[in-house]
């Protein structure tokens, strides 16, 4: 049960309403996580995602989230 | 084991709700894409929250400009005023209603080249007010022209063979008009910026941030920056250095680099405790 526990993915919450397509959080996530798809942000590598909260710390847009 | 995970889940972080201090019909804001005012303002409400406000007793108020937007998206008592204006109506606030919580959002061009005089003068006061320079080094809205914090030999719509006035430094200003608390952040290092903020929220008097963001449009194309996270990484990462490390660093080190953190912190008299003292003694001789 603890093994699944830590295996559980987070869930990026990405609005696209307010994305502006600027890519900072494509830019500095550590992990690569995210991409440029068209002029919105989308998920690329879910697992790769450790959950450091730099891409929504620096998204002037409101845009994204992770949740645990 | 139902207990460890529980233990676990007690131990993970949500994201922080934004929408408790927004106006989420508002959105999207107008700021360019990878413009660091939205940065800025979720630093302050961060800085907000963790202070314990209440938002019914705060009053943001702004002048004009890209920055002073903001009030507009914020669910606090706002004010979005004249051009350079936004320290006489938050002095009148604070006058008014003391216990607010009085908070002022303004570009660099609105506090120190329109509002210049206002902003020396609300220093000196120390009345106990927090003003956050939003510094991008333009004036965006207007279309680029340069500003009283354009680096020498930047160019902007006004100053195409290169900027020839020296810049103002806004903390040293600051400092020297009479300001309790002087501090600079950035939009890059944005939970130091959020520790700052809080810090300067808290503090009794005229706290002043210079907060340096990147304005891609106008600054960061006439530039020849290849986008906002190249501005965020030269002139935010590459350009600053924190007061505490600062000490340990050579001076050659320290060439070119602005000071980012706490610059400056005293106690001193405040001017709405003054005026209460005065009136008070005033009130009483008369009987």
């Amino acid at each position: 049960m603890t093994e699944s526990a830590a295996k559980k993915l987070p869930r990026i919450a990405i609005n696209e309403r307010l994305c502006k397509g600027c890519s900072i959080c494509v830019d500095f996530c550590p992990t690569d996580v995210l991409e440029m798809k068209g002029s919105c942000v989308a998920v690329k590598n879910l697992e790769a995602c450790t959950r450091c909260q730099l891409c929504d710390l620096r998204c002037p847009d409101f845009a994204i989230q992770v949740f645990d | 084991m139902s207990t460890t995970v529980a233990e676990k889940k007690e131990k993970v972080s949500v994201p922080f709700d934004y929408n408790k201090y927004l106006r989420p019909n508002k959105l999207p804001h107008i700021w360019c894409p990878g413009c660091g005012h939205g940065i800025v303002l979720k630093a302050m409400l961060r800085a907000i929250d963790k202070a314990g406000l209440d938002k019914n007793n705060i009053a943001l108020v702004s002048g004009i400009g890209c920055s002073s937007r903001t009030p507009g998206y914020v669910d606090f008592n706002t004010l979005h005023t004249l051009h350079g204006r936004a320290l006489p109506f938050a002095t009148g606030i604070k006058l008014a209603r003391p216990e607010m919580k009085v908070i002022v959002v303004t570009g660099d061009g609105d506090a120190l080249a329109i509002g210049g005089n206002h902003f020396i003068h609300a220093c000196r006061r120390n009345i106990d007010i927090t003003v956050l320079v939003f510094t991008n080094a333009t004036y965006g809205m207007t279309g680029g022209q340069y500003s009283p914090t354009t680096p020498l030999e930047s160019i902007a719509t006004t100053s195409r063979y290169g900027n020839i006035e020296p810049p103002f430094d806004t903390c040293e200003m600051a400092k020297a008009s009479g300001a309790t608390f002087v501090a600079r952040g950035t939009a890059y290092h944005t939970l130091e910026l959020e520790k700052t903020i809080h810090e300067a929220i808290t503090h009794k008097g005229t706290s002043v941030v210079d907060i340096i963001d990147a304005c891609p449009t106008y600054f960061g194309r006439a530039n020849k920056f290849k986008s906002a996270t190249h501005m965020m990484e030269e002139i935010e990462k590459d350009g600053t250095v924190n007061v505490k490390q600062a000490a340990n660093l050579p001076p050659e080190k320290l060439a070119g680099k602005m000071l980012r953190g706490v610059l400056h912190k005293v106690e001193g008299p405040e001017y709405c405790e003054k005026y209460d003292i005065l009136i008070k003694e005033k009130a009483s001789a008369k009987k």
